[in-house]
């Protein structure tokens, strides 16, 4: 096979020129990506990725409404798009009618519609790589042993329709997280964060920070059992936050299969489900977070529908002075629940109306309690409550009067974050944080505070380190 | 039926010209080692709620990939653009990532050896390849599984659905070995939900039938009753609802293979896998307590513990006749008489400690896609079943006072295998030897030594089922990866039991 390679805008034409349903839309998804991965002091997998994904999705009328076939792959040429045209436009015709119909969305065009797909590589590390490799030598001779990943994506997605839509969005994502430990494996710390550029991270400040945070474990304070005072950093925050925000389907809620069911029918929308001054919400806008501002959606399920592909999103308030005012809506959920069109956006922020400074004031303002570096293993146990499970992991350190005095073994905890929301007793300011257990390949736009938990469940003693 | 033979759309592809360029390329630029990958896996979900299909999406991810080793380093590189142009440039991608990497490569990569597989083909055991199924067909199938599902009394949402994976994978490398595989799998699987009108309870109940290295003749009846199991679940759901809610404390357990092969997976499977315990993971999944020195003296469970590692179990959801560094796959053991004597190992990891597996690899590389460098990933991890015949009831026979455990649903553990705490889709009471109706909210935590050493005793042949996961995550980037455990029904004693009630506080 020989073929030319197509730009993006000429893949979606083609794609709708050539189907021939009734309706089509198109998605193409440019990815790059470079990354760079580390353990024992060493390189170990690193690579440069390419990717360019068509998506097809195509609408007929059927006997009783519309149905929709959506079909994908990896696609560069004009020749492997037809294939995927005449898949979908043949599944939409053998295809039941869709419960989610609705009209498409029509002419709208972005202005950089013709621009060609950014994208990253290996040099998105010119800087961070030296300062890694010095960082492994000092790391060596100090008996710490660095383990570790960076990685760089951009996005760059076309969405275009046979109504008219010529959607562009770029989308860079970075991630970087470095875990530390002594040479006997008897202690060890994590460190990470989310960028878009990698122009604000620096290996050297990486390192030393896990470094520093190994030494506050020199001390070991063994613990069993019990309710913690216990502070949250924003890492931890935007862990439990992401399951609550995955967890909001209305349409799960409203047919009395979520924490967000009103006992005896419908959504807890309009119900106090948080403190007062909590609120929780999304923005395409939002700075350093800023995502994708229209739907974007390759197959419906309970959380989207293929025909809301274009729609504009704009900042959606999830929860708002601690009253739930709005959950993952659909066009067709919203139409099942009565509420407002509240689609997925890729980015989350959870702000108190009263909090204020940083981690390190709380801290100050400790008698005794447990400062958590970040979560792990996170799965729902009970969707009735959100009843969460999970392990802390890489440093859960004991504060006494205002002051980090060592470290404690790990827990495994059982907590529901929409009880924590609840049950808080202190907040700081909010700030961009980063998700350790989804924030490397699902969510790492998330903007959290830290929060005091009074009472915290660690459920039992966990001997991993 | 006659076996499946290679998909011949698959076979038209450039795979091998590719492949040739690519690695004549990355032999010019001075790697030491380079291979080739050059994969086409396709794939189609589909899912349905209340008697309506409301999800169908084909996926098909095609593309080929570069790895070189280069002064020492690692690199890697994909594309998706099928010319020789770009074969060349993937592979000076993978060379300048390596000279990248080489400058912190403080431990210079080595392979296991292994010998020359000259252009051999493999596919899997299946009849009907379910992607070759018309898609209404399947729809129709589970659509009709949620009304049948809501006809229960007890049922007021019923879902289903059915993931299907068709993976066609080309390997070759600078020594030799030209490899074409394919393999098929699948996992159905539906739920019934419904709320106590006295309590406001809801709950949930779903199929305990396992994802399978099988076509769509799983579907058709031959190897699991879905009428049987469709019929029973209202029913199931409807006593649950109504359960008394269980006392935290501790029992003896008695673990059907429907929940058992995962607590497997987890604090066996992952526990035992040679890069996690050099540190390869620890960043991510994390290490394991299973530490290299450990070997042949680690009382893992007790001495009816036996577990092998297997790529090439019939039907697995990780068989394969070569895995993705060329290497024949092969069996192994892991536990034997309750002793840690095995690892799972990858050509990497295997040149690291020569002395296990007769410095070779056993076979456990793994990349699930082209976009992606192999990673030593899980064989099959089963638990054996006793010489004797002996049954589930045998064993519940035994206890006086304790829980049957059936179905798999909420894990976690900690990221070294110790700390773990499951949940499952139905529990029994135990009462003198006899099952007393079911109880809900439980979940079961335990260290891992203590759970297998408190492992009293293992049913025979007849329990021995072959569970397994479709999506297991590793890695970073993450990848998946599916692997399938087999297991008999076991006897556990003094197990901690959680009420998730109380954990919730409410």
């Amino acid at each position: 096979m020989t073929s030319l390679r197509s730009t993006p805008q000429q893949l979606v034409e083609h794609a709708l020129a050539s189907s021939t349903a009734d309706d089509c839309i198109t998605i193409v998804r440019d990815v790059t990506s470079a990354n760079l991965r580390w353990a024992n002091n060493t390189l170990t997998t690193n690579g440069v990725m390419t990717e360019v994904s068509v998506t097809v999705i195509s609408f007929a009328a059927v006997q009783g409404g519309v149905a929709t076939g959506s079909v994908s792959g990896s696609a560069s040429t004009p020749v492997q798009v037809t294939a995927l045209v005449q898949a979908a436009d043949a599944a939409a015709r053998a295809g039941s009618p869709a419960e989610d119909a609705a009209e498409l969305v029509t002419d709208s065009t972005s202005p950089d519609w013709d621009t060609e797909p950014e994208t990253t590589d290996i040099g998105v590390y010119d800087a961070f790589a030296p300062a890694l490799g010095e960082a492994f030598a000092q790391a060596t001779a100090e008996d710490r042993l660095l383990y570790g990943f960076v990685n760089h994506d951009v996005a760059t997605t076309y969405l275009g329709s046979s109504r008219g839509l010529r959607l562009r969005h770029v989308q860079p994502t970075g991630h970087y997280a470095c875990t530390g430990k002594d040479t006997s494996l008897t202690r060890s710390a994590w460190t990470g964060g989310a960028t878009r550029d990698f122009r604000d991270v620096d290996a050297a400040t990486m390192a030393a920070t896990v470094a520093q945070r190994l030494a506050w474990a020199e001390r070991r304070i063994d613990l069993p059992a019990g309710r913690y005072d216990t502070i949250l950093p924003p890492s931890s925050v935007a862990d439990l936050m992401i399951d609550a925000y995955w967890g909001a389907g209305a349409r799960v809620a409203h047919e009395g299969e979520s924490v967000y069911s009103r006992r005896g029918g419908g959504t807890r929308i309009g119900d106090k489900v948080a403190a007062p001054g909590v609120s929780l919400f999304s923005d395409p806008a939002h700075p350093g977070l800023e995502c994708a501002p229209f739907a974007i959606a390759g197959a419906s399920d309970n959380t989207d529908s293929v025909f809301d592909n274009g729609l504009a999103l704009e900042r959606t308030d999830w929860i708002r002075d601690g009253l739930l005012t709005g959950l993952l809506q659909t066009r067709h959920s919203a139409g099942m629940t009565g509420q407002p069109v509240t689609p997925m956006i890729d980015n989350l922020v959870l702000e108190v109306g009263d909090g204020a400074g940083t981690i390190e004031d709380m801290i100050a303002d400790t008698q005794r309690g447990l400062l958590l570096t970040c979560l792990w293993y996170i799965r729902e146990v009970d969707p009735q409550t959100m009843l969460l499970t999970g392990l802390t992991r890489d440093g859960v350190y004991v504060v006494e009067d205002g002051e980090i005095v060592g470290a404690a073994n790990n827990f495994r905890w059982n907590e529901s974050p929409i009880d924590l929301l609840n049950r808080f007793s202190a907040a700081t300011a909010t700030v961009p944080s980063f998700s350790r257990e989804w924030g490397d390949d699902y969510f790492s736009r998330t903007a959290t505070p830290a929060l005091r938990i009074p009472d915290f469940n660690m459920s039992s003693v966990s001997q991993g380190v | 039926m006659s076996a499946p033979g290679l998909d011949p759309t698959f076979n038209d592809l450039p795979h091998r010209r590719l492949g040739e360029v690519a690695l004549a390329r990355a032999q010019e630029l001075g790697a030491s080692h380079a291979d080739f990958r050059f994969e086409r896996n396709r794939y189609q979900y589909l899912g349905a709620r209340d008697g309506v299909l409301q999800t169908a999406s084909d996926a098909e991810d095609l593309g080929f990939a570069v790895r070189v080793v280069h002064q020492g380093a690692w690199g890697f590189a994909s594309g998706v653009v099928l010319t020789d142009d770009e074969a060349r440039r993937v592979a000076e991608t993978a060379v300048a990532v390596a000279q990248v990497a080489a400058t912190m490569t403080t431990t210079p990569v080595e392979l296991a050896p292994e010998p020359v597989h000259d252009d051999v083909t493999w596919v899997s055991g299946y009849d009907i390849n379910p992607l070759d199924v018309p898609t209404p067909e399947k729809g129709a199938l589970l659509v009709d599984w949620t009304e049948r599902l809501r006809t229960g009394a007890a049922v007021a949402h019923a879902t289903a659905f059915l993931q299907q994976v068709q993976e066609n994978k080309y390997y070759a490398d600078l020594s030799g070995t030209r490899t074409t595989q394919q393999r098929v799998r699948l996992q159905p699987g539906f739920e019934a939900t419904g709320e106590d009108a006295e309590t406001g309870i809801f709950d949930s109940m779903a199929s305990i039938a396992p994802p399978v290295g099988r076509g769509w003749e799983y579907l058709t009846g031959a190897h699991w009753d879905w009428d049987a199991e469709l019929a029973e679940v209202p029913e199931l759901l409807a006593e649950k609802l109504k359960a008394p809610t269980v006392e935290a404390g501790t029992y003896d357990l008695v673990v059907h293979p429907s929940n058992l092969w995962l607590t497997i997976h987890e604090s066996i499977g992952h526990a035992t896998e040679l890069d996690r315990a050099l540190g390869y993971e620890a960043n991510y999944a994390g290490t394991s307590f299973a530490t290299y020195d450990k070997l042949g003296t680690l009382q893992y469970g007790s001495p009816v513990m036996n577990v092998r590692g297997d790529r090439t179990q019939e039907h697995g959801l990780a068989t394969v006749g070569y895995d993705d560094e060329g290497v024949l796959t092969q069996e192994w053991d892991i536990v034997r008489d309750g002793v840690l004597v095995g690892y799972q190992l990858d050509r990497s990891m295997g040149h690291l400690k020569p002395e296990l597996n007769d410095g070779r690899s056993n076979g456990c590389a793994f990349a699930d896609s082209s976009g992606h460098i192999p990673i030593q990933r899980m064989a099959n991890v089963s638990l054996m079943p006793g010489a004797d015949e002996v049954g589930t009831d045998d064993l519940i026979s035994r206890v006086e006072r304790g829980i049957y455990v059936v179905g798999d649903k909420s894990w976690s553990i900690d990221m070294q295998r110790f700390n773990f705490q499951f949940t499952g889709q139905r529990f029994y009471a135990i009462e003198d030897g006899r099952l007393a109706g079911m109880l809900r909210d439980v979940a079961y935590q335990a260290t891992t030594t203590d759970f297998w050493g408190s492992m009293e005793a293992v049913g025979g042949p007849d329990t021995w089922v072959l569970g397994g996961a479709f999506n297991c995550g590793k890695a970073q980037p993450g990848q998946i990866a599916a692997v399938s455990h087999g297991c008999p029904t076991a006897l556990f004693r003094g197990v901690n039991i959680l009420n998730t009630i109380d954990e919730a506080g409410h």
